[in-house]
């Protein structure tokens, strides 16, 4: 039983982190009906930020460096990889998208090399903590509560507010959006502003839970992180909170039981059984082409 | 008010407008008619910003607008109501009512009471997705979300489409009723009938060309308009 507790906690933390990154895909795609490929780099490279940043400040300074750094990259990736291909076909800014995953990847590996670097342990986070016969690190406990939070912000910044209100007309219709006088590449920068600081947070817990980073640290749970959004429901917030949540316990309990080999696997097996049953996810709206 | 010159609009290698001129006056209706793949549609989402002309100018009370931005041009007081309405059909009603004053920072209420005393339908549905409307509760929406941006002239791209006669009715009673609250109008309209007997002044929009214009009145009783877009024949 406490050895359940243990792993469950195990999972609900990894899941909370992987919520974090799939909602950066979930945005995405809800207004551009794009899968940003470089998303899970994304990730990665906000790792190197932290890495860097850490070295040379105190750690709450070195926090918000990471997350503001990581903020400006995504805005930057979507104003030159995709904004000017605005009005070419989806292929090709799908191309672009991955265009920019393998340059992320290259550089990081040609300018931090291919070897892990150690992520720093921000004080605190790695305390140990024993709640009856159960014992954790801080940094566990307080992943799945610091995504609920933030998803919750999230949800009321997205239905309760005028820039939220701009989102929801976007994705929905361009044209019609744009009659109403919203802009739409501030409304499509500040979506990925938005996503990419919550991969940034994901981060953050992700890394200082396994310690080390290197150029292909983004790839796996990226794409783990799609499945789960594609999961909820892609374009769902709360669908891909729910399957960031459900792949990482399935995941957990898989390598408790022993079948580590299988683990990865068993998220694109997860994703094939979706896309066959139930391609619109749990969440999914029911047209998800553009109109 | 309003001044189109010469204006000519391709897609690709396609012209869909082929440097058309027209003006409408301030407190006007003017209605553009025309059949199917004429250019109205094009000309309509040419003024409001979404499309690119090839050559041509647009004025707006003497100042050149010809490609600035859609948000400025809604802005400097021009709306446009789409063809097919395309209202926001996972918000509420009362969202789409107030997305129409996007650009806005003053109080709304005023101007949310002027729409649900247009259209006493749309304060019972309030709090109804908008997509569960039916197709004339949408075109009335549509309108509503329009005037909340408060504008000097609105433009409306076949508000009758696909409608009952009777709700036609109602539409194009409110539009008139919104104009003579001092908003100008230009209308489109494939059914020209309802939109001549409204109009100030109305042109003909043949394959990218203006081919006829005059007063509303003119207009219906001219014999090719008859024969052409009234499916009466003298
Ligand atoms: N987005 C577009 N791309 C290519 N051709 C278009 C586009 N929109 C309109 N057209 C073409 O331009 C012409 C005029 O269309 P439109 O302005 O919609 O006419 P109307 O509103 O009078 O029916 C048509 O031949 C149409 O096929
Ligand atoms: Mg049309």
């Amino acid at each position: 039983m406490n050895l359940f507790l243990q792993h469950a906690l195990t999972g609900i933390s990894v899941g909370g982190c992987y919520a974090l990154i799939a909602i950066g895909y979930t945005l995405v795609y809800g207004i551009l009906r794009l899968i940003n490929f470089a998303h899970g780099d994304i990730f990665m490279v906000a790792g190197y930020f932290m890495i860097f940043s850490f070295a040379v400040m105190p750690f709450p300074v070195a926090i918000i460096v990471t997350l503001v750094a990581t903020t400006v990259l995504g805005i930057m990736i979507e104003k030159f990889a995709y904004a000017p291909l605005r009005s070419a076909p989806r292929m090709s800014v799908m191309i672009s998208a991955i265009g920019v995953s393998y340059l992320l990847q290259n550089l990081a590996t040609y300018l931090f090399t291919a070897l892990p670097k150690a992520y720093p342990a921000i004080p605190g986070l790695k305390k140990v903590i024993t709640i009856g016969n159960i014992s954790t690190s801080l940094v566990t406990i307080l992943t799945p509560i610091i995504t609920i939070v933030l998803v919750m912000i999230l949800l009321w910044l997205v239905n309760k507010t005028k820039i939220g209100l701009s989102m929801r007309a976007v994705s929905r219709d361009y044209e019609a959006a744009s009659l109403m006088g919203i802009k739409l590449n501030k409304t499509i920068s500040f979506t990925f502003a938005v996503g990419s600081l919550l991969a940034a947070v994901g981060s953050i817990l992700y890394f200082t839970d396994r310690m080390t980073v290197q150029p292909f640290s983004g790839a796996l749970p990226g794409l783990k992180c799609f499945v789960a959004a594609v999961f909820g429901g892609i374009g769902s917030i709360p669908g891909a909170l729910l399957g960031g949540f459900f792949i990482g316990v399935c995941e957990t309990i898989i390598k408790a039981v022993g079948l580590s080999t299988f683990s990865d696997a068993f998220t694109f097996i997860v994703l094939i059984i979706m896309l066959l049953i139930r391609p619109t996810g749990l969440f999914g709206e029911k047209n998800i082409d553009k109109v | 008010m309003l001044k189109v010159e010469n204006l000519k609009v391709n897609f690709g290698g396609i012209e869909a407008v082929k440097g058309i001129s027209f003006d409408v006056k301030e407190g006007e209706i003017v209605t553009l008619i025309g059949s199917n793949g004429a250019g109205k549609t094009t000309t309509l989402r040419t003024i409001a910003g979404v499309v690119r002309p090839a050559s041509g100018k647009i004025t707006f009370d003497g100042e050149d607008i010809t490609s600035i931005e859609p948000s400025s041009i809604v802005k400097k007081g021009i709306t446009l109501c789409p063809e097919g309405r395309r209202i926001f059909p996972d918000m509420t009603v009362l969202e789409n009512i107030k997305i129409g004053a996007y650009l806005r920072e003053d109080d709304l209420s005023a101007d949310i009471e002027r729409c649900h005393r247009l259209f006493p339908i749309l304060k019972e549905r309030s709090n109804q997705l908008a997509g569960t409307l039916s197709g004339g509760e949408q075109q009335m929406l549509a309108v509503a979300r329009s005037l909340m941006s408060k504008p000097k002239i609105m433009m409306l791209d076949e508000p009758s489409l696909g409608l009952a006669p009777i709700i036609v009715k109602n539409i194009f009673d409110i539009i008139k009723t919104i104009n003579d609250e001092g908003v100008t109008i230009l209308l489109i309209e494939q059914n020209a009938n309802m939109a001549l007997r409204i109009a100030d002044k109305a042109y003909v929009l043949e394959t990218g060309h203006i081919t006829i214009e005059g007063t509303g009145k003119e207009l219906l009783t001219n014999p090719k308009i008859k024969e052409a877009y009234l499916g009466k024949k003298n």
